[in-house]
């Protein structure tokens, strides 16, 4: 698996609200992510991070700026660079072996069937090859969109607040597994969460960025070795900074 | 006692039904009346189920065979015609620009109105009962088929698109899988439409059921025929419809559809 430097240049956008007035979305984003980083888009809700994943995704386009990837300029969807939604992103009418082979039609039977095999496998998915969706748990449900995603090989994931509507166990572990599975594979991913300690325990850096219009705030470092865990003091550290960029206290 | 009471309350309300109407038609209540009695209807299938002589099947079945043939090709025009355009219509934001103020204009038009239409455009009993049908049936088709496909959330074409799909691929493998619950549905009450309006089509035509009604009143005035010929009506629409039923638990179907108990 390859991984894309992506670069992205004073992008700005805004949408025409009911009554004709202009809200600006994002409003004039630069920062860069190098090839196999993982970076966090943390912020509220409303903050453009999902605008901007889009716009990164192809799916949308800028009203300004510039985006590259490795470069070259981006034009559209590619399935180098791939979307995992938060829900819904997998085909209900497909079983879970007919979703993750969704993207390889390009390849022969046996290609196929191999890394159906192997991705099955390697998210945990055996014994539900022949499930449809709505048979499987929300984790298993990402589970089966990751393999999807990842099926493919793609140079870049961009997730979408992946896990925002899993409950908080499930939650916890697929974040472990998200990451074992970056450590391993070291594709570049963009990931948008407005949780705190999800930021933390996956990202490189972290880029904060505040509401209406979207601006990025700041771009936090993570400098901590994975398998990362609550409660260190460099994880505090960054944790209360991060706080702080927020807007919130640190006591509940 | 769920099974027991699923075949004992239909039955004795039935049976009670029957009771009621016999008395009723057979003038118990004081008033006389020109309704048949169950009894009578039963008696009026004797004639029709008569086979004329120099002929194979029964005159009922002639008849019936005529009117199923006619729902079966009209529909199944209606079906092919109305699911790709239906497709497109929804797909393409131009094509509905276009072309969705003609659907809107059309669709409300009673199928029966056109029954003059297809009286000067065809001169067989059969094309002409068969547009009909046809008519009946497509715009329901077209205009759900077109709904559905405008439904369909927005994440599974991006899905698709991420994945490099474009034209014809992209309808076969996300736009038509994902409308179909929603397609099949419409289906079923298109193939009721059909039906009703078969039996009207064919009232100014030579055979099939709605002719076997209207040519009872000619035989002077022969409820027990026309009564009859509704409740066979009626059970073959019924068939239809549970046929139908059963394409709504496949599989490729069956998942839109929200999980009963």
């Amino acid at each position: 698996m390859g991984n894309s430097r992506l670069e992205v240049h004073g992008v700005s956008k805004s949408f025409v609200q009911r009554g004709g007035a202009l809200l600006d979305v994002l409003s004039n984003i630069d920062f860069t992510i190098e090839a196999g980083e993982f970076v966090c888009l943390l912020g509220p809700s409303g903050c453009g991070k999902s605008t901007l994943l889009s716009i990164l995704g192809g799916f949308e386009t800028a009203d300004a700026g510039r985006i590259s990837i490795d470069g070259e300029p981006l034009c559209g969807p590619d399935p180098r660079r791939v979307f995992v939604f938060q829900e819904y992103g997998i085909f209900p009418w497909l079983s879970v072996n007919e979703n993750i082979e969704f993207g390889l039609h390009r390849l022969n039977t046996d290609e196929r069937r191999r890394r159906v095999a192997h991705w099955v496998g390697a998210t945990g998915l055996g014994g539900f090859e022949n499930a449809l969706p709505a048979e499987l748990s929300g984790g298993m449900r990402q589970r089966v969109a990751l393999a999807r995603s990842l099926a493919v090989e793609p140079d870049v994931l961009f997730m979408d607040e992946p896990l925002g509507a899993l409950d908080s166990l499930t939650r916890q572990k697929m974040r472990s597994e998200i990451s074992a599975l970056w450590q391993r594979l070291r594709p570049t991913v963009l990931f948008v969460t407005h949780d705190v300690d999800e930021a933390l325990l996956l990202a490189d850096r972290i880029v904060v960025m505040t509401a209406r219009p979207g601006r990025i705030q700041e771009i936090v470092s993570v400098p901590i070795a994975h398998p990362r865990r609550f409660g260190e003091p460099e994880y505090v550290a960054i944790k209360r900074r991060l706080y702080r960029l927020l807007g919130l206290g640190d006591e509940v | 006692m769920k099974r027991f009471e699923r075949v004992l309350l239909p039955f004795s309300a039935a049976t009670g039904l029957i009771v009621l109407w016999s008395f009723w038609a057979s003038g118990g209540s004081g008033a006389a009346t020109d309704f048949p009695t169950p009894l009578e209807i039963l008696r009026g299938y004797r004639h029709l189920l008569e086979t004329a002589p120099g002929e194979h099947s029964p005159r009922l079945v002639q008849h019936v065979v005529a009117s199923l043939f006619r729902t079966t090709f009209g529909f199944l025009a209606a079906v092919l015609l109305g699911i790709p355009v239906g497709l497109w219509l929804g797909w393409s934001a131009r094509a509905h620009m276009a072309w969705d103020w003609l659907v809107q204009m059309l669709r409300p038009i009673s199928a029966i109105a056109w029954i003059p239409i297809a009286i000067m455009v065809f001169h067989g009993d059969e094309l002409r009962s068969v547009m009909v049908i046809f008519i009946a049936a497509f715009f329901p088709i077209l205009v759900s088929t077109s709904a559905a496909v405008r439904s369909i959330p927005t994440m599974y074409i991006r899905a698709a698109r991420n994945f490099g799909l474009r034209g014809l691929p992209m309808m076969q493998r996300v736009v038509l899988p994902a409308a179909l619950p929603q397609i099949v549905l419409y289906l079923r009450i298109s193939a009721a439409i059909s039906w009703i309006v078969v039996v009207a089509a064919e009232m100014v035509g030579q055979n099939g059921l709605g002719w076997l009604i209207t040519d009872a009143r000619y035989q002077g005035a022969r409820t027990d025929l026309v009564v009859g010929t509704m409740i066979v009506i009626g059970l073959i629409g019924w068939g239809i419809d549970v046929l139908l039923r059963r394409l709504e638990k496949h599989p490729r179907v069956s998942w839109g559809y929200p999980q009963r108990g």
